[in-house]
């Protein structure tokens, strides 16, 4: 991260430098990522519409009990759509279980702006959620293999034991509710929040996405019976192929705000052209 | 702190309309032929990688009795509608036989009585549906391995196609009966059996009777149900659609180990 340029000619301002902040590897990785995990969401849902409950355990099916049921009371008029987790039913109609597609009321558990393609086709989400699967997992190889060979994630992206110390993880959390982000010299490194959310995702959902979606594989399961041990059965990991599928879709939402309320044009410049500016105070000002 | 907004206001609006564009385009480049094309180009990476996954010939993970699902679910056809089928299962299919011709040195016929005759393998295994639900059940039947080597491939024999007695979509053609094909790595697979009880009684109709193929490590639509006649092909690209299977010709995957 070294300064390439200096904005500010005044000596009493703080001057503005802008630094390398994302490598072109970095910024290119994470470009294809967020196109794979849009196209991979919405085919997904997709798919869970084609058989919209989920279970525990080796097997499952319409007699069997769900944990999670998205799904419409009879057809015809006082029909309603609901959410039914356990044994509580939410209403959702309108939304989910109940929508109107091409302007009629339709039973379907996601509604048709949140699927691809949009009118139910499983045959055609598998095959988008296939191909990009393999983008994705090619996208993932290549950023990982830079950021072990490289350091990056080592350097960039572990937290060290100081900021691991409650009180600092403390600290760092009552700035971000204040919104008080950082600036100056602190601001040229993640701080430990962002690096303990960037791990949890790089290192832990992002595979357990890959991993619960192979176990649903029937030859996967075969080659690497294993999987069905790790997970608990094959509909155990399509349960947790859609909680980790919205973990990651919360963890956008709050990464999506974090970049607009702590400066979206430094930040969005940062992850399209590697430069990121910092305000510095003059050394012997 | 107007500004801010301002800004904010542009960048969320901009990304949703961003989003929304690529929705209403997304439908637009399904249809697409050549984005079609390339979507599929990925069946073949995935059946390379689970051939090479799957070289040592593992078994599908076998269950115990105290895994099997209470209901099995009945899918696709739960009764074939056809006169030769309701005659046939009038008789309790004593009259049934199964065809085995094609590429074969010697063309075959077998009755339910014949097949239950040759050695039996029993395997209790996950069927698992290209929607989503999964099903445990205890099958029995003849491994369709020993049913070709007693019929004797031709050099060039790459396919078995099932015919099946079902049609589930009725069509003035005959291309909505229900077939299927899968290659001879999977034909003479240990576990690829031609079942013809479940869970220790004759099949039922709702679930292949008299004979169904189970050709575990892959979805349930290869499970052919209501197999009428085995026939060993060189190359499918001239049944019906073209693409190997009743689900293959319209837009499912031929391997369907994923």
């Amino acid at each position: 991260m070294n300064v390439v340029m200096r904005h500010s000619h005044s000596t009493s301002d703080p001057r503005t430098v802008l630094i390398r902040r994302h490598s072109v590897v970095v910024r290119m990785t994470h470009w294809l990522n967020v196109l794979c995990l849009a196209i991979l969401l919405l085919s997904g849902l997709q798919i869970f519409n084609a058989y919209p409950r989920l279970h525990w355990g080796q097997y499952g099916a319409d007699a069997d009990r769900a944990v999670l049921e998205i799904g419409a009371s009879d057809s015809g008029p006082g029909s309603h759509g609901f959410v039914k987790l356990g044994n509580v039913s939410v209403p959702t109609t309108g939304v989910l279980g109940l929508s109107k597609a091409d302007g009629e009321w339709t039973q379907r558990a996601f509604p048709v702006w949140l699927t691809l393609p949009s009118y139910q086709d499983l045959a055609a989400g598998r095959r988008w959620h296939f191909f990009f699967a393999w983008v994705f997992v090619a996208n993932g190889a290549v950023y990982l293999t830079y950021g072990l060979l490289t350091g990056h994630i080592r350097r960039d992206l572990a937290p060290d034991r100081h900021e691991l110390a409650p009180r600092h993880l403390w600290r760092d959390i009552i700035d971000h509710i204040h919104l008080r982000f950082p600036a100056g010299e602190r601001a040229r490194r993640y701080n430990a929040l962002q690096k303990l959310a960037y791990i949890a995702v790089v290192a832990g959902l992002l595979p357990l996405m890959v991993l619960t979606g192979l176990t649903m594989s029937p030859g996967m399961d075969a080659a690497f019976p294993v999987l069905l041990d790790i997970f608990g059965g094959r509909q155990s990991a399509r349960t947790l192929h859609f909680i980790s599928a919205s973990l990651i879709v919360l963890f956008v939402i709050v990464h999506v705000a974090m970049v607009i309320l702590s400066g979206p044009w430094n930040n969005m410049r940062s992850m399209i052209t590697g430069r990121y500016a910092i305000r510095q105070k003059e050394p012997d000002a | 702190m107007n500004t801010l907004l301002t800004r904010r206001r542009f960048v969320v609006g901009g990304a949703l309309g961003a989003g929304a564009l690529a929705l209403g385009g997304c439908d637009a480049l399904d249809q697409s032929a050549d984005v079609d094309s390339a979507l599929r180009s990925a069946e073949a990476l995935t059946l390379d990688a689970q051939r090479m996954l799957l070289r040592r010939r593992p078994l599908a993970r076998e269950y115990s009795a105290a895994d099997i699902s209470p209901t099995f679910r009945v899918n696709g056809t739960q009764a074939p509608d056809s006169a030769e089928y309701a005659a046939l299962h009038e008789n309790a299919f004593a009259a049934w036989k199964l065809k085995i011709d094609g590429l074969v040195n010697r063309p075959m016929e077998l009755s339910r009585a014949e097949l239950k005759k040759l050695p039996s393998r029993t395997q209790i295994t996950r069927h698992d549906c290209v929607e989503g639900w999964s099903a445990i059940g205890q099958w029995t039947g003849v491994q369709l391995g020993l049913v070709l080597q007693a019929a004797g491939l031709k050099p060039n024999a790459r396919f078995a196609v099932f015919h099946c007695a079902d049609e589930l979509e009725k069509t003035f053609d005959g291309s909505g009966r229900y077939y299927e094909s899968i290659d001879l790595v999977d034909a003479f697979h240990p576990q690829t059996i031609l079942a013809y009880a479940m869970n220790g009684a004759d099949l039922t109709v709702g679930h292949g009777a008299p004979l169904r193929l189970r050709v575990e490590r892959q979805l349930g639509y290869k499970h052919a149900k209501y197999v009428m006649r085995i026939e060993i092909v060189e190359d499918f690209g001239g049944l019906w659609g073209g693409r190997g299977g009743y689900w293959e010709d319209r837009g499912y995957q031929w391997y369907a180990g994923i």
